[in-house]
């Protein structure tokens, strides 16, 4: 079999590496055009702010790919066709694949805001938006970044560590409002205070005002306002990248139309990750994912189906991560913005303002925990893991909270006080009288 | 647009926001008080020298602690890497060569032409007289800067990483023992007219102190002198393998140790130099044991020659224990050792030649419970774990396959942990058993990528 994927991110490699395992005949190409081999994408940040070079970020060496057999092609793949099962490539030849797997990613998306394609006006997604965003924030004073997400604060970290100033226009009345409970959105927002950002909430961009040379020179707000800077961040959001699987005739919607098996509407071509939508998400589950580790298991299952072990996408206990400057954030089962029906919510926060743990339980009898939130605590993933999917009541995972902690030797342990917290907030839900939890650093 | 060769990302960038007017009034004072030393090294009056060198001790350490408070000691605590690969000083720059040679010359005077330094050590007379009761000498001077460095840039470490209880303590532990154990008490011994010994340097690192030599005039020397040789007995073949059981060799390397102490003080801007590669994991292996087997046998040897059971076998193993302190104690340890901290990273000595560190190692790998344990399926193999190992440990090949790091060499400095953006790593002693069990949130691929 010779198995083509075009596209070396994540979802692209985690493919290749396990159809690798489960075919060791198996003929693999992986085709990219934005760089020669896998690197990771969530640390283009560290590149930028020098805490390391591009060949840091690459998670293999560069020896891994021969001695595992696994051929790479640097080069864009400009054209498919699905009758002749070739891959047309910008260096003019033709790759014949029998199996195709589209791992494409995500596009910046733009909201067609007048003088958005100025010079200084970019999303940061792959290496060609690093150099750009390099090279057009090289010495500049001032910079206005659009969106309150992820991304959005990535880039204000990114350009503060330059010392750039930072203006944030963020849509909704907190930050990252679509998926942060309002406590969690107030740390968040106090890390931006924290390093003197400008912060502008409810507020978005209603255009871009250029030079004479075609560079960005400010920024107008939905307030009228206007906002002198350099560069332009957008960081409101990517859009699956279609333009291959549009030239093949695949079917696409926002995103490129897969199965449960992530099978495309062609027979033998396959999409994971960024640029997949699964026309029937299972329950609790979205039809985009555009997230590393849906990238990592998508790649993987597919790898399955490809390999002659066909097996249904199944995302498992969702969970996530990310850092907003110095405050370190995880997620585990469901902790939508606003409580859901029928559930419960417990959010304890350490009068110093660094640390959060909220935890949401059924209202039912039972009181199965149903989602967790860490802001500057570490908790262990697989405790939690087995928590949810044995809808432990809350009580329990309360008296046992220490087997989740994941800080570091000499880290204050917050448990006693989490408890307190509960106890305080929830009398109708009496905890049984706890053991130490979690064994005392050094024990022996 | 091609990526693969494009240091443009790199070195052509500014490291950020330019200094502030106190973080160049302090760089101005340390380069004025390194101007003040070498005035005091070429002072052949008594006099003058020593205000000189008073003058440079002055203005160094008020510049670096002024420094470190300017860039690390305020604002919000947390990880502060920015610029580490686009500075000069930092980034195998003109600058890092410059400091390199700078301090593999002063090695290679202070081992080999000490007559150049004579202004230098006078200097010192007033304080190793108070000290030690005896005129000073070049390694009183040398221990002098030693500790010095360790405690200044043990500050900057302090307001480096104020965020972790752990980096605190651990930094203040290397900073106590190195002023405590490997200056202050050597120096009182010596003003008690006892015996100069390291309580914190155990063979087979301070080779020489299970040496029979070492020990019967130690022995000669009566009740301390015994107990000294007790002590490092016990160190070395009982406490040793008992802590590392334990605690993992960080108990040693980064808690104790003096050359762990300059490394994890004054190296902390070099630790991400060191080589990741294979290759260089290659090299670590084949010259560390080497150096362990062969203080070994040398340590044998000359207990067998002391006991007279082969005749003239200590014509050869006299030369021999010569020639480990030339090639070893002096040139690997100290010239290249620390002399190119900032070409080849801090842990140079520790990786590729300490024996006490090979040791330690394979009773780490294989007698301990320590082990840094990687946290479910939340790496996204962004690489800060590898980049800042001072130990050469590509970190991440781990991480982003959910097991656990056993390596000999990890020294447990726990950086890998703190730089984590996604806290998924963490050091741990439990127990023996499942040692190695990885993740099963993550589906870690069979492929071979660590030979």
């Amino acid at each position: 079999m010779h198995l083509v994927i075009i596209g070396n991110g994540i979802t692209g490699v985690s493919a290749a590496l396990t159809a690798r395992r489960l075919d060791p005949a198996a003929r693999i190409t992986l085709v990219s055009a934005e760089s020669a081999h896998h690197y990771s994408r969530t640390a283009l940040m560290y590149i930028y702010m020098g805490h390391m070079r591009y060949q840091d970020t690459k998670p293999y060496g560069d020896w891994f790919w021969a001695e595992n057999r696994l051929e790479l092609v640097h080069a864009e793949a400009t054209g498919l066709d699905p009758a002749a099962r070739q891959v047309q490539l910008s260096t003019g030849s033709r790759l014949p694949y029998e199996r195709l797997l589209l791992a494409t990613g995500s596009v910046t998306r733009f909201f067609g805001w007048p003088g958005q394609e100025l010079r200084g006006v970019q999303g940061l997604y792959g290496l060609p938006d690093l150099e750009k965003m390099t090279r057009d924030t090289q010495g500049i004073a001032r910079a206005v970044v659009v969106g309150g997400g992820l991304i959005g604060i990535e880039l204000a970290e990114m350009l503060h560590a330059r010392g750039i100033h930072v203006t944030l226009l963020v849509r909704e009345s907190r930050y990252w409002e679509l998926v942060l409970p309002p406590e969690e959105a107030a740390l968040v927002e106090r890390q931006i205070a924290l390093h003197h950002l400008d912060l502008r909430l409810e507020t978005e961009m209603r255009a871009v005002l250029g030079d004479a040379d075609g560079r960005v020179r400010a920024v107008v707000t939905t307030a009228g306002e206007e906002l002198p800077c350099q560069w332009v961040g957008i960081a409101t959001g990517v859009a699956p990248n279609l333009a291959l699987a549009t030239s093949g005739g695949i079917e696409t919607d926002r995103g490129i139309l897969v199965d449960e098996h992530l099978q495309t509407s062609v027979p033998d071509v396959y999409a994971a990750g960024d640029c997949a939508q699964h026309r029937a998400p299972a329950a609790g589950q979205v039809p985009l994912e555009q997230l590393w580790y849906t990238g990592r298991l998508q790649g993987e299952t597919v790898a399955h189906t490809i390999c002659g072990q066909p097996t249904p996408y199944r995302r498992g206990q969702w969970f996530n991560s990310a850092k907003f400057f110095n405050l370190e954030y995880h997620t585990y089962g469901r902790v939508p913005a606003a409580p859901e029906a029928g559930t419960r919510t417990f959010c304890w926060q350490h009068p110093g303002g660094g640390q959060l743990l909220r935890i949401n339980f059924e209202a039912d009898e039972g009181h199965a925990v149903t989602g967790m939130n860490a802001l500057g605590l570490r908790q262990r993933h697989a405790v939690w893991e087995q928590w949810l999917r044995a809808a432990t009541p809350v009580t329990e995972v309360l008296a046992r909270l220490g087997e989740a902690n994941f800080d570091p030797e000499f880290f204050r342990r917050h448990e006693p006080a989490m408890r307190a917290a509960f106890a305080r907030q929830f009398p109708d839900l009496p905890l049984a009288t706890t053991s130490a939890g979690r064994r005392a650093v050094w024990s022996v | 647009m091609s990526v693969t060769a494009s240091p443009s990302l790199a070195l052509a960038q500014p490291a950020g926001p330019a200094p502030v007017p106190l973080e160049k009034a302090a760089l101005t004072a340390v380069a004025l008080g390194l101007l003040a030393l070498l005035a005091a090294a070429f002072d052949a009056d008594p006099a003058r020298a020593r205000l000189s060198m008073y003058a440079a001790l002055a203005l160094v350490s008020g510049g670096t602690l002024a420094w470190s408070w300017q860039v690390f000691g305020r604002g919000p605590a947390g990880v502060r890497q920015h610029g580490l690969w686009q500075r000069a000083s930092t980034a195998r720059g003109a600058i890092a060569w410059v400091t390199g040679l700078v301090l593999t010359g002063f090695y290679v005077v202070l081992y080999w032409f000490p007559g150049l330094l004579e202004n230098l050590i006078r200097t010192l007379d007033p304080f190793s007289q108070a000290l030690r009761h005896k005129a000073a000498d070049q390694w009183f001077l040398y221990g002098t800067f030693y500790t010095l460095a360790v405690l200044l840039m043990g500050g900057r470490a302090l307001w480096k990483y104020r965020h972790s209880p752990y980096q605190r303590i651990r930094t203040a532990s290397v900073m106590f023992f190195q002023l405590g154990f490997a200056f202050l008490l050597p120096g009182l011994l010596l003003a008690f007219q006892q015996p100069e010994y390291y309580f914190s340097y155990f063979w087979p690192l301070k080779y020489d102190y299970l040496f029979p030599g070492t020990v019967s005039s130690l022995v000669q020397n009566g009740g301390l002198g015994v107990f000294m040789v007790f002590w490092g007995g016990l160190m070395s073949l009982v406490a040793t393998p008992v802590l590392t059981y334990f605690f993992g060799k960080r108990w040693y390397c980064s808690w104790v140790c003096g050359c762990g102490g300059l490394a994890e003080t004054a190296g902390d801007p070099y630790r991400h130099l060191s080589d990741k590669s294979r290759l260089a994991w290659k090299w670590e292996v084949r010259i560390i044991y080497t150096v362990l087997v062969v203080i070994v046998l040398l340590t044998v040897l000359l207990w067998v020659g002391a006991s007279g059971a082969v005749p003239a076998l200590e014509a050869t193993t006299q030369p021999l224990s010569k020639a480990y302190g030339f090639a070893i104690g002096a040139v690997f340890s100290g010239v290249i050792g620390v002399g190119f901290y900032p070409l080849m990273g801090s842990r140079v000595w520790c990786r590729f030649g300490c024996p006490m560190a090979a040791y330690l190692g394979l009773l780490q790998k294989h007698f301990s419970r320590f082990r840094i344990t990687t946290n479910g399926a939340q790496c996204i193999s962004c690489g800060n774990c590898s980049n800042v190992c001072e130990m050469g440990i590509d970190v991440k090949q781990y991480a982003q396959r959910g097991e656990p790091i056993i390596r000999a060499s990890c020294v447990g400095c726990g950086m890998c942990s703190t730089a984590c953006p996604r806290g998924v790593l963490n050091l741990e002693n439990g127990p023996r058993e499942g040692r190695y069990q990885g993740s099963q949130l993550i589906h870690a691929d069979s492929l071979r990528i660590l030979s």
